[in-house]
């Protein structure tokens, strides 16, 4: 007979899954998205990435002169991790450093 | 000044207008003056699901480029004299309106009625636009499937640049047998996603498909298990604070079994 039946799982997935052989679904299906929506949200607004790509430089530049105009900062996806990568040029180091007492923000 | 909420979703598939119908006919039966809008042009559907495809004379085309007044084109329910269809057209496309007609239709309905619902088509282009262009509030449908929580996190986003605030969330089809055994996600970890506030949960149930058949929305089937999950949403909309359904599926053999063994 044909038609679906979705009440209790059966003795063999049962004891499959206490095995070990299997995640839940449910999980795998929770992971796949934390990952797409990673990417998903960030296409939503350039604009993020934008002001991120600004503190970025403002916190950098207490410490060293960089070459704003070559800076890259992306989202990458290998396998199962999202990370961001950030590419940037450094110029010179600040001389002026170590006399400070505080770095400004 | 009538409420305009839009039923949106993104993905197509996961229950916008059995949700929109079930919705205006939860609120018309609690009193309130209702109308039922179609936006989803070229590919009407609400009249049937309303059952009340036979009686379409004007549509919303013919509304907004000035064919005809809004009273001629609003089609009275069967059951509720004060619930309302204004039908989508079936042989035009989205282009046929535009948001700015869009938000002054809204402006008319809310004027003559308590609550405007707003069908809205699959997808984030035009028909999105329109749809969502004079609307107060948003409802989000979802089903509990990867595909369908990634378009609504899209979808949230795009009613949030459109200021569209505090859209609320209604997971649909969820199968309690299959969140119990770990093989569907369950409302925690919907919301954990998505991150707006839930507006009601609706278990998968045949009785939708043979109201539909019917052309009578489940909601005013006092046997029905979805039905009773909309009636709470109805309930929701108008303020009242009510407790989520309880979906637990009952124990089967194998959880007695687990039970036994102390594994859960």
């Amino acid at each position: 007979m044909l038609g679906y039946r979705e009440e209790e799982e059966s003795l063999l997935e049962f004891i499959s899954r206490m095995l070990g052989k299997e995640s839940s679904s449910k999980n795998i299906a929770k992971e796949r998205l934390r990952l797409v929506l990673v990417h998903d949200r960030s296409d939503i607004s350039p604009q993020m990435l934008n002001s991120l790509k600004e503190d970025l430089i403002k916190v950098i530049s207490n410490y060293m002169d960089i070459d704003e105009s070559a800076l890259e900062v992306n989202l990458s996806q290998e396998d199962r991790e999202v990370a961001l990568v950030a590419n940037i040029p450094v110029i010179r180091m600040r001389r002026d450093y170590a006399s400070k007492d505080k770095v400004q923000l | 000044m009538g409420d305009v909420i839009v039923v949106t979703s993104g993905k197509g598939g996961v229950g916008k207008t059995t949700t929109s119908a079930n919705i205006g006919t939860g609120l018309a039966a609690a009193g309130h003056n209702v109308v039922l809008v179609d936006t989803d042009i070229g590919l009407r559907n609400l009249d049937v699901v309303m059952g009340l495809e036979n009686r379409i004379v004007y549509d919303i085309v013919d509304v907004t480029s000035g064919n005809c007044r809004l009273r001629q084109a609003l089609i009275k329910d069967k059951r509720y004299e004060n619930l309302y269809l204004l039908p989508a057209a079936q042989t035009k496309d989205k282009t046929a309106v535009n948001p700015e007609q869009m938000k002054a239709l809204a402006l008319e309905l809310k004027n003559e009625f308590d609550y405007a619902i707003i069908d809205c088509p699959a997808g984030i282009e035009q028909g999105f636009r329109n749809a969502i262009a004079g609307a107060d509030r948003a409802i989000v449908v979802t089903t509990p499937e990867v595909s369908a929580v990634r378009d609504a996190d899209r979808i949230i986003g795009l009613l949030e640049a459109a200021d569209l605030k505090n859209p609320r969330l209604i997971i649909n089809r969820i199968r309690p047998a299959m969140v119990k055994r770990g093989d569907m996600m369950d409302i925690s970890d919907i919301m954990d996603i998505l991150a707006i506030d839930l507006i009601g949960v609706v278990p998968d149930d045949e009785s939708i498909v043979i109201s539909t058949n019917r052309g009578e929305p489940a909601v005013s089937d006092n046997s029905s298990h979805a039905g009773e999950a909309y009636r709470r949403i109805t309930r929701r909309i108008q303020g009242e604070e009510v407790p989520l359904m309880n979906l637990e599926a009952p124990d089967g053999f194998m959880d007695k079994v687990k039970k036994f063994f102390g594994m859960r």
